[in-house]
């Protein structure tokens, strides 16, 4: 059998404090590429260089990732959840309590901090994720299709956050996405990816304005660019399909 | 086809241990008094069939594990299905589904013994005990997993009662009411084989604890030997044909 | 119906539901004595009578401490043999692989045919007690934490290792926690079957416990003490596994 790579050459460049999105057509490789870039997963050829430093399989200091999958623990109240990074780090706990209530309040979820996650939305589990990542001050955060699960206007409402989330920190966001109107909404840049193995068919640049939030559909440029991607994508979509159906 | 590397590996352990036990007995590590070789217990397996009255008990545990089962199967299908139909009596006999297999069964061996004597009743009536509510446990759960939209379906087509169960139902509920049989020869086989063993008068549980209380080491292990092959075939056999009913099924 | 109104209909329909299956139970066992007669059994009432004069006799209670030493021991051991065991074993997946079928083969046996070989290794007394109820316990408590920990989400993990925690604090802090109630059936499970082993190992081979005290009852024809330790040991069995159910149940409530 053929040495099956998931991903393609990939050459990419983060720019501190950008938000960048990666879209592509199903089983291209987008997560794959994620987990490569947060060092769970080494590349088998080339190299990750995180501020400088090459990332091999151990995730570095200053990453966060917030997964498709609900990873808030079932076992620990909502607070406990967003403290459990910084306990980790020996955290003394006047400080824990001060960043995890900042995060609480950053993300929305003051009224829920001492509930369970398992009372909770979808949605509301995900901004658990969030402020549990947040509440470490990662440089860069990655997300890997977060919103997935969430039904269309949440995840409008999501994006609005992650937005703000972002202008707040000022961290650099990559975000996996198979939603074209959201890659075109929320980003500096979006990427798009070719079907297996993966690699990058172009690099749209978006040019919003810092500023932005989930009103920017209306403008007319969104309509071309979200129109770009799909471009783009729809070759792709097709080829990834009947890839599929064939094996 | 190849084997799987777990298999393989199983086997060869498998072999070290049984070498390493044949080497102990053989080499006096292991007082012969203890255990006897292997070797010699296969040996034994094979020479108890010469033995008129071992192959009589097998018979008789084996007509009690039968008859144990048939009852358990039947009796316990048709309870699980009663208590579907009438989800009231569910709920009340539900603490005693979930509660059941915590309480001893063979407590009440004895009491079954005064009750018809020392035959082959009493440890017929255990196989059957422990093993029929495994059966309405799983009958339950096969008919739970009926998806609601199949009855709906079956309005649509106009079936009647009967045809609505014959055809969709059972065929639907099939590979649990199937998981549900194949428990239900487990345990009627522990529960059959360990009432003999305590107490009784006949049966392959019986020969081997009175090959243990006459020193017969040899009969003993041949005799451990046959039922443990004997159980572990049957229910590998079991364990596979369900695995082939649910895969046809893409469950798990 | 909503959410709390089911609630509050669980709650009180249930205990209702519960009594009515104790009083069935009790006019079952009532019309069986009718049927079975003197010789056979004893009514609810003589029997807990009975039972209560026992638990007060000092000529009894030597027995339950038999059997209560060699159950805790058995069970000790087969909770943490059997977790660490059946944990390694789901961690390590060629292991689990190797392990699972003879696993599910010691699960099939009538384990008391090995009892004669447990007896000539152990000899007769407390050792071949704990070791036979340890056989049984150890097997379901294996069987689930292999399980449980096969089944931890594999987001987790990851979440582990973003947050950059050493091997031992991943698993303390995030795996046996995500791993717990499922390991706890097993617990449960093991806790029945570790009393039904040690029970059963005084049925046979035994001068003490309360196997034995059954035993001997039917050896002299004692319906009262048969009747009498039956309950008892069906009582103690259902009570406990109750409880233990709840636990269970609230463990997984939080999932």
């Amino acid at each position: 059998m053929p040495d099956v790579h998931a991903l393609g050459p990939i050459d990419l460049s983060l720019q501190p404090g950008e938000f960048f999105a990666v879209v592509g057509p199903s089983g291209c490789g987008k997560s794959t590429l994620l987990e490569v870039i947060a060092g769970l997963s080494p590349p088998t050829q080339g190299e990750v260089l995180f501020d400088g430093v090459p990332v091999g399989s151990f995730v570095p200091e200053g990453i966060g990732v917030i997964f498709q999958d609900d990873a808030s623990f079932p076992w620990l109240t909502v607070r406990e959840n967003i403290a459990f990074g910084l306990k980790r780090r020996g955290t003394d706990s006047k400080t824990t309590r001060r960043l995890v209530d900042d995060a609480l309040e950053l993300t929305g979820l003051g009224h829920f901090a001492d509930g369970y996650p398992a009372q909770l939305s979808g949605g509301m589990r995900q901004r658990v994720c969030i402020a549990r990542t947040l509440v470490l001050q990662p440089r860069l955060i990655l997300l890997d299709e977060p919103f997935g699960a969430l039904d269309q206007q949440t995840r409008l409402l999501m994006g609005d956050e992650v937005l703000r989330l972002w202008r707040e920190t000022g961290a650099s966001i990559l975000l996996i996405t198979h939603a074209l109107d959201e890659a075109a909404m929320l980003s500096d840049r979006v990427g798009v990816m070719s079907a297996r193995p993966g690699r990058f068919l172009d690099i749209v640049t978006t040019n919003w304005p810092r500023n932005r939030d989930s009103t920017i559909v209306t403008r007319p440029d969104f309509g071309q660019i979200t129109s770009r991607l799909w471009t783009l994508l729809r070759d792709q979509s097709m080829k990834s399909i009947v890839e599929t159906a064939r094996a | 086809m190849r084997p799987r590397k777990a298999t393989i590996v199983r086997l060869v352990l498998i072999a070290a241990a049984v070498g390493s036990l044949e080497a102990a007995c053989r080499t006096g590590l292991v007082a012969r008094f203890t255990m006897i070789p292997p070797s010699e217990m296969v040996v034994s397996l094979f020479g108890l069939f010469r033995s008129p009255d071992v192959v009589s008990d097998i018979g008789q545990t084996l007509t009690a594990v039968g008859i144990a089962l048939a009852a358990a199967v039947l009796i316990g299908f048709l309870i699980g299905a009663l208590l579907y139909a009438v989800p009231r009596a569910r709920r009340i006999a539900d603490p005693l589904l979930a509660t059941y297999y915590a309480v001893p069964v063979f407590v009440f061996y004895p009491l079954l013994i005064v009750f018809f004597g020392l035959n082959a009743i009493p440890k017929t009536v255990i196989g059957f005990l422990y093993a029929f509510v495994v059966m309405i446990i799983n009958t339950l759960n096969g008919l739970d997993r009926v998806p609601g939209v199949f009855w709906k379906t079956a309005r649509v087509h106009h079936l009647g009662r009967r045809d609505t169960v014959v055809h969709l139902i059972l065929p639907c509920a099939g590979p649990y009411l199937f998981t549900g049989a194949k428990l239900a020869v487990m345990y009627a086989f522990i529960g059959v084989i360990g009432s003999e063993f305590i107490l009784s008068s006949g049966g392959l549980g019986y020969r081997i604890s009175f090959a243990y209380n006459n020193f017969q080491s040899d009969v003993m292990y041949g005799l451990i030997l046959f039922v443990l092959m004997v159980v572990i075939l049957v229910n590998m056999g079991l364990y596979a044909w369900e695995r082939v009913l649910m895969e046809r099924r893409g469950g798990r | 119906m909503n959410g709390a109104a089911a609630r509050r209909r669980s709650s009180l329909e249930r205990s209702a539901e519960v009594v009515a299956l104790i009083a069935l139970l009790l006019v079952a066992w009532q019309v069986m004595y009718h049927i079975a007669g003197k010789v056979a059994m004893t009514t609810p009432a003589e029997t807990i009578r009975y039972t209560a004069k026992l638990l007060a006799s000092s000529e009894f209670r030597p027995h339950v401490w038999t059997t209560g030493k060699a159950f805790i021991t058995a069970l000790a051991i087969a909770l943490v043999g059997g977790s660490v065991i059946g944990m390694l074993l789901g961690f390590h997946r060629l292991a689990g692989e190797v392990a699972e079928p003879i696993l599910v083969s010691l699960y099939s046996i009538p384990k008391v045919i090995l009892y004669p070989i447990i007896l000539l290794v152990f000899g007769i007394g407390m050792a071949a007690e704990v070791a036979f109820g340890t056989l049984h316990g150890i097997v379901p408590v294996m069987v689930f934490s292999m399980s449980a920990v096969r089944n931890i989400k594999p987001v987790y993990i990851k979440t582990g290792r973003v947050h950059r925690l050493s091997t031992w604090s991943l698993m303390r802090t995030v795996l046996l926690p995500a791993a717990f109630p499922e390991i706890f059936t097993g617990v449960r499970i093991g806790f029945s079957v570790t009393l039904l082993g040690t029970v059963m190992s005084e049925m046979f081979g035994s001068k003490r416990g309360l196997g034995f005290l059954l035993m001997n009852a039917l050896g002299v024809n004692d319906v009262q003490l048969i009747m009498s330790l039956a309950l008892l040991l069906v009582t103690f069995a259902a009570v406990a596994n109750s409880m233990l159910m709840m636990i269970e149940r609230r463990l997984y409530r939080q999932r």
